[in-house]
């Protein structure tokens, strides 16, 4: 495996289909103001292609939770250029950006953040009711969707008569089942144990990944750095390297990637 | 997103009885208390409102209220009798005189002195004997409440044995027999009630210079009653009112210068403050339970608009379902006490006030959560 410096004069170089997906150039975030300001991000530069798999790594508080929730348009960033799929959310309207944010992106959380009264298929079919679909529709699509995750048995179960896996699987349903072309997701992973976490990779990999769509994923967890098609890392409000050899662990990445210029 | 939005009120069971608890708790007693003060204020004027016959009542110019009797003399019948446009005029007594009971007790009644010759302003309906009675020798007639508790013979184990026909009451030290019983509506004071005729009310009475309590006068027919009202008045110098004008009066009286408004418009806001206090309070907690949802929600792309839709179905849905409850225990209770001394009237027009508290109610509980939900930063999905 060779590593690779990132080509922001040709991003398209290395996808064999869809182009970019996110492009984000000198982004960057403080929060607060005054003596509680912090700085989380610092001048981002980042390419997510369509068709990949990008894992955002690198120590705790070094911005990746910021950095996700700046290209999914759910926080706002202070300066630089940010597009998801050619377009930037701080050009749009408030009403636009929800609206274009309901199309485009789904979200993986870390807590699942599944509707505990809602049975797994209603939690599911949640994206396409928000985008205006009729209830019968979005409820039968979203049946699909979890039988396409391999819950189709349990499509009337509540989230608390599910595992913790299975309830990420239902969470990576309703990720997918308005057919995004952006997937962001935040620590999919720390919540279950090492052969879930695994096991729910495998099939948000198998099953969400497609040519024109991307999936962004921070996570902590080495054991699943395999999953990655590119991993960025990150310290300090910055994007040092992106490498697509994924044994390399964050501690040896100086070693393995060309930091980029 | 409706549907969504009530499974997630409903869902939490706690939380869902704990706002349906407060609001029902509120319309109850706003509802229940208002009843009982409109059920209070009509029996200001019931005496006015039992009369039906009469259309003005001639009195004293200071009278204040029904019981606010200041005699008049006797001639004023004659001069009233005298103006253009009365078709007839009648005396009334009202009074409060002792009752000695059997068993030695004194009890105040309110009697009431009929016009000997029409017997007008009688009881509007008779549940024993027949008005005419009153005609008889020492002829009384007592109203079925009064002769049922107060007037009723106890007996030495405590029971009460309703007066009937044919039993003497002393009124006044005067002989009376009980020729009939009636029904009255309740009066404010609840005594117990007694008609006998103005020549024997005025014998019953102590003796005093004027005995003439009320002249009621029938206009006649075409003649305007607020004009013969006026014409009465210039001609003899007395207040002449309408029967709702006097009804007017009386309850404007009660509600000036007794302490009952107050004392029901502080039990209401009373129940509305601490209604909305509990609603209020769960039904915020209810959302900030659900911020994070609501966080994921707008972040899944669910604009103010959808969130606020959600918050008010859930805010209509409980509002409801509180107020029905409310409204319907509120009802339950005046049937209940149907039979009893309380006062309890609900016409439509508090059922709508009930409504608008309850709705007042759930707006206010329900703006504080849509502030927080529309304030709320859609990128606390990700904090862990
Ligand atoms: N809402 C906020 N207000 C103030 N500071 C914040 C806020 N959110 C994050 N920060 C700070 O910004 C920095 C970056 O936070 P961020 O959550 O993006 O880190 P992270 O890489 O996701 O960390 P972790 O791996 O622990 O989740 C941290 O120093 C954090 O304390
Ligand atoms: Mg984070």
């Amino acid at each position: 495996m060779t590593s690779t410096t990132i080509e922001y004069q040709n991003p398209t170089a290395h996808t064999s289909a869809g182009g970019v997906a996110v492009g984000c150039r000198g982004v960057t975030k403080t929060y607060g103001s005054g003596d509680a300001e912090v700085t989380a991000l610092r001048g981002i530069d980042l390419d997510v292609r369509a068709g990949e798999l990008m894992m955002l790594v690198g120590p705790s508080g070094c911005g990746k939770t910021t950095l996700i929730s700046v290209i999914a348009g759910i926080l706002d960033r202070d300066a630089g250029e940010c597009a998801v799929f050619g377009r930037d959310f701080s050009r749009m309207s408030q009403r636009e950006k929800t609206r274009y944010r309901g199309e485009t992106i789904g979200f993986v959380f870390q807590a699942f953040n599944l509707l505990p009264t809602l049975t797994a298929a209603e939690n599911v079919a949640i994206p396409l009711l928000i985008n205006g679909a009729a209830r019968g529709g979005a409820v039968g699509k979203a049946r699909d969707m979890l039988a396409r995750v391999g819950l189709g048995d349990r499509a009337h179960s509540l989230p608390s008569q599910l595992s913790g896996g299975q309830q990420q699987r239902v969470a990576i349903a309703r990720a997918l089942v308005h057919d995004p072309r952006l997937i962001v997701c935040d620590e999919p992973t720390s919540a279950l144990d090492h052969e879930t976490g695994h096991k729910v990779m495998e099939m948000l990999k198998s099953v969400a990944l497609k040519h024109d769509r991307a999936l962004i994923i921070v996570t902590h967890d080495a054991r699943i750095f395999e999953f990655a098609d590119r991993i960025a890392r990150m310290d300090d409000g910055r994007v040092l390297s992106v490498s697509d050899d994924h044994r390399a662990t964050p501690a040896a990445s100086t070693d393995e990637s060309e930091t980029k210029s | 997103m409706n549907l969504v939005a009530l499974k997630m009120l409903v869902g939490d069971r706690a939380k869902y009885f704990g706002i349906i608890m407060g609001l029902t708790f509120a319309s109850l007693l706003i509802t229940q208390q208002a009843a009982i003060f409109v059920g209070l204020m009509t029996r200001t004027f019931g005496a006015i409102t039992d009369l039906g016959l009469p259309d003005v009542w001639v009195m004293d110019p200071k009278v204040q209220f029904i019981d606010d009797v200041k005699p008049l003399q006797d001639t004023q019948l004659l001069r009233v009798r005298g103006i253009s446009g009365v078709q007839w005029a009648v005396p009334l007594y009202k009074g409060l005189l002792k009752a000695r009971l059997s068993n030695g007790n004194f009890q105040t009644c309110n009697v009431l002195g009929l016009d000997d010759a029409t017997l007008i302003g009688g009881p509007p309906t008779m549940v024993q004997g027949s008005l005419a009675d009153l005609r008889k020798s020492d002829a009384v007639i007592v109203d079925d409440i009064g002769a049922a508790d107060k007037l009723a013979h106890v007996r030495a184990d405590g029971t009460r044995d309703p007066i009937r026909i044919g039993d003497t009451l002393e009124l006044n030290d005067h002989r009376a027999v009980v020729v009939g019983v009636c029904h009255v509506s309740r009066t404010f004071q609840s005594q117990p009630v007694v008609f006998t005729t103005y020549s024997r009310a005025t014998l019953f009475a102590p003796r005093e210079r004027k005995l003439l309590s009320f002249v009621l006068v029938k206009a006649r027919p075409g003649v305007n009653k607020a004009e013969l009202c006026a014409r009465i008045a210039r001609g003899t110098g007395l207040a002449a009112y309408t029967s709702d004008q006097f009804k007017d009066l009386t309850y404007g009286y009660f509600m000036k210068y007794t302490g009952i408004p107050i004392n029901f418009g502080i039990a209401i806001a009373l129940g509305f403050i601490v209604g909305t206090a509990i609603a209020g309070q769960t039904f915020y907690n209810f959302t900030l339970d659900n911020l994070r949802h609501f966080g994921a929600l707008k972040a899944m792309g669910a604009g103010n608009g959808t969130l606020l839709r959600m918050i008010l179905i859930q805010a209509v849905v409980v509002g409801s379902i509180g107020y029905g409850l409310g409204v319907g225990l509120a009802s339950a209770f005046g049937f209940a006490t149907r039979n009893t001394e309380l006062s309890f009237l609900m016409p439509w027009q508090l059922l709508l006030i009930s409504a608008a508290a309850v709705t007042l109610i759930c707006v206010l509980s329900s703006l504080i959560s849509m502030r927080k939900v529309i304030t709320l930063e859609p990128a606390i999905v990700f904090k862990g």
